[in-house]
């Protein structure tokens, strides 16, 4: 962040890529496949777009010509708009196509699909999927960089990214600061992404859920596992919610929403287990009366809004650091 | 080519008597004629001769679970290329899964099944009849029926019964006829949606996890099932440490009891899948190293009687596939023997045993005469080089299909010869380099 205001070609005061080494990914499939000084070197390339969203005039056309593909086989309204209009700022062409998956043969449709997409010459694809490792073998079938915006219970990665930018940003550092997750864990690829991310960064990363949210091995990959709420959000800095499907507390996996509430449930009593000046964030959409109470979700320490402004910028950088100006793929 | 055959020079390998000396084997109208030690001995007038090269000559394998495409899904395989991966594979017979397109669930379909495999199979091909019909898990086929058309055993394949009543039906209605059950082991609400092992592994992936209880539980219920029905009662394949515990418990109290493996099981476990390697999505799922050590003991120690291939031929479409949508099961005909001499030359399992669970343990569970090295038993017989190194290619695979897992590997041992009923019906072809 200690970076100098760099000048480009649209005369903006925003960053480029031309101030950052080469990025050395083709695709972002996973922040597994990270390391430590791409992850930040991702974060600085975010911080820079940041301003250019708050400008009047906001475009920063580093991807002028470039063709974006927003392939979304499972709906999102928040994570395909945020991707359109983070290709948009940067002058992409951005095409969305809503695929509606058939139970039938959801994969083929994604090969199909993909070899289709890919006479069309896109520059990139950015995929979600209900199957874990769909968008992977999706990037192996086409031509161009590829971007995961969620598959299945795997990974999230620009998620992660805009999570970790919004605690830089809140907290000044990410490094050292205790993170609780809490939530439906087994079945989140967020909490998957965020998990690695933190890890990466040497954060004191804490997962709650009632036993049967947790997933095998799930304490290999987080630094601590509570089941009881209140104990695990003793000191954090950071609260992290995640949604509770609906259909998951219809008895089968939870009794009810009323008892998830109550043990699970962020309200300001148990928020009051964490630091007084911790932040409270939420990927969306939320369950307002399910996972967090009202109050707390707009409340002073709520963050949420904020991710979702992280979440364009990131979308920028990410889009910025796999397709370099000049690139004549 | 089926009158009188000496093969000279060779390691003779006997699992079941033990015997393992240099000699010679003499063929005489498709059956084993005389077995000596030493030699050179002399040669019967009009004998073809064939120089084994020091090479090991042992019974041909018998493998207890294989499936095919034919009848229904002949773009798989047919009964002829699973021969011919079964021949280069040193498999002289195989027992063919009932599930087809129709189901081998009636004698007309075992009846025609021998006939075709007879008319266009290199190898012996032993028909599995369904225990329930169409593999519906709720109604019992004509056991007595099947086994006078030439079902050697019941299995529902890759199906598993659910109800512990049908099973008690069943299992008492097989004992009956004295024919042996071969099932499936899954619990199908403990599986759920589960594609791959439960544990840290499938939690990086985000997928869901088949825990270890999908396997030990139905276990569990079949045995007490056995022991009460007195069926003699095989389970498929077992792929974790409290199965093999189960099974030697029972084996105390019975001894109709055995068990097989995959050799998928023996030689890989769950982190072969890597990032959604769809080829080693298996239904019976790949394991930890822990297991893999377990059952590995449990071979050792004779808990686990047989190894098979699972050969199931995927066509591409199927497996092209995210992870958790692609249908399980990978061939294994032509890997088998060089896939089991891994665990030989890790020093993890001696040769005889591993030689014993694929020739005469499935001959004796199943009642055959083949399996074994003695006077008059089918000429069966595999001739292999148990240190010859070769690499697996797709473009090398003989079965229709090219789902391996073992892609890419380099293996050591590999069949010069094989000899169905005295027929050689494959011989190895040294690669030329021009």
């Amino acid at each position: 962040m200690a970076k100098s205001t760099p000048r480009n070609a649209s005369g903006t005061t925003a960053g480029s890529s031309s101030d950052f080494p080469p990025f050395n990914q083709r695709h972002l499939l996973s922040i597994a496949d990270l390391k430590q000084h791409e992850i930040i070197d991702l974060l600085d390339r975010a911080e820079l777009m940041v301003p250019i969203s708050r400008q009047e005039r906001k475009i920063h056309p580093t991807l002028t010509g470039k063709t974006q593909i927003n392939l979304f086989f499972e709906s999102s309204t928040r994570t395909q708009g945020s991707f359109e209009i983070a290709g948009k700022r940067l002058g992409a062409l951005v095409m969305n196509m809503a695929v509606k998956s058939s139970s039938v043969s959801k994969g083929e449709t994604l090969i199909d699909t993909a070899a289709t997409l890919n006479a069309m010459r896109p520059d990139v694809i950015v995929v979600r999927h209900s199957a874990a490792g769909a968008v992977e073998l999706l990037s192996q079938k086409v031509g161009c960089s590829v971007i995961n915006a969620g598959d299945g219970a795997h990974e999230h990665p620009t998620q992660a990214l805009l999570d970790a930018l919004t605690i830089r940003r809140r907290k000044g550092r990410i490094s050292g600061l205790t993170v609780a997750i809490c939530g439906d864990i087994a079945n989140s690829r967020v909490v998957r992404s965020n998990l690695l991310l933190l890890g990466a960064l040497n954060v004191r990363t804490r997962v709650i859920a009632p036993r049967n949210l947790l997933p095998a091995g799930i304490e290999h990959l987080a630094t601590e596992v509570f089941t009881d709420m209140r104990k695990g959000l003793e000191g954090a800095d950071v609260v992290m919610m995640l949604r509770l499907q609906h259909e998951r507390a219809n008895g089968k996996m939870i009794p009810s929403v009323r008892e998830y509430y109550h043990f699970y449930g962020l309200d300001a009593e148990k928020l009051a287990y964490a630091k007084p000046d911790a932040i409270v964030m939420h990927p969306g959409p939320m369950n307002r009366g399910v996972e967090i109470d009202p109050a707390i979700a707009d409340g002073v320490q709520s963050v949420i809004n904020e991710q979702v402004e992280m979440g364009v910028a990131v979308r920028m950088a990410v889009l910025d650091a796999l397709l370099p100006a000049g690139d004549n793929r | 080519m089926t009158g009188t055959i000496l093969i000279e020079n060779a390691r003779i390998i006997d699992p079941a008597s033990g015997l393992d000396h240099r000699g010679a084997v003499l063929i005489e109208d498709g059956r084993i004629a005389d077995i000596s030690k030493g030699g050179p001995v002399g040669v019967p007038e009009g004998a073809e001769v064939i120089d084994a090269a020091g090479h090991i000559l042992s019974p041909g394998l018998i493998d207890m679970r294989v499936f095919t495409g034919e009848p229904g899904k002949e773009y798989r395989e047919t009964l002829a290329t699973a021969g011919k991966a079964a021949a280069a594979g040193g498999v002289t017979s195989f027992v063919m899964m009932p599930d087809t397109t129709p189901t081998v669930d009636d004698s007309a379909l075992v009846d025609f099944l021998i006939r075709r495999a007879k008319a266009t199979s290199l190898v012996n091909v032993l028909p599995a009849a369904a225990i329930t019909r169409g593999l519906n898990g709720s109604e019992l086929t004509e056991v007595g029926l099947l086994k006078e058309a030439g079902a050697v055993c019941l299995s529902d394949g890759r199906h598993s019964i659910q109800s512990t009543a049908m099973l008690r039906t069943a299992f008492s209605y097989a004992a009956n006829y004295d024919m042996t059950i071969v099932h499936h082991l899954a619990d199908h609400g403990l599986i759920g949606d589960g594609v791959m092992n439960e544990g840290l592994f499938a939690t990086i992936l985000g997928l869901k996890g088949i825990p270890a209880e999908a396997e030990t539980i139905p276990l569990a219920r079949d045995l007490q099932l056995a022991l009460l029905t007195g069926v003699r009662y095989h389970a498929a394949q077992i792929s974790t440490a409290h199965s093999v515990e189960l099974i030697a418990a029972a084996k105390k109290r019975s001894k109709r009891i055995s068990a097989g493996i995959s050799i998928n099981n023996l030689a890989l476990n769950e982190n072969d899948i890597g990032r959604y390697r769809t080829f080693f999505k298996l239904s019976t799922p790949l394991r930890s190293e822990d297991e893999r050590q377990a059952v590995i003991e449990g071979l050792r120690n004779g808990t686990i009687d047989t190894i098979h291939s699972d050969h199931d031929p995927q066509d591409t479409e199927v497996k092209r596939q995210p992870f958790a949508e692609a249908s399980d099961g990978a061939i294994g005909l032509e890997t088998l023997l060089a896939a089991a001499l891994r665990l030989v030359h890790s020093g993890d399992v001696d040769l005889r045993t591993v030689l014993k669970a694929m020739t005469s343990r499935p001959a004796e569970i199943l009642g055959l005469e083949s399996g074994r090295l003695q006077n008059g038993a089918p000429a069966d017989l595999i001739l292999f080089d148990p240190e010859y190194p070769w690499q697996v290619t797709a473009n090398q695979i003989l079965s229709r299909s090219r789902n391996t897992s073992f892609e890419g590997a380099r293996l050591a041992g590999k069949v010069m010869r094989t000899i169905v009923g005295g027929k050689t019906v494959y011989t190895h072809i040294e690669e030329t380099t021009l």
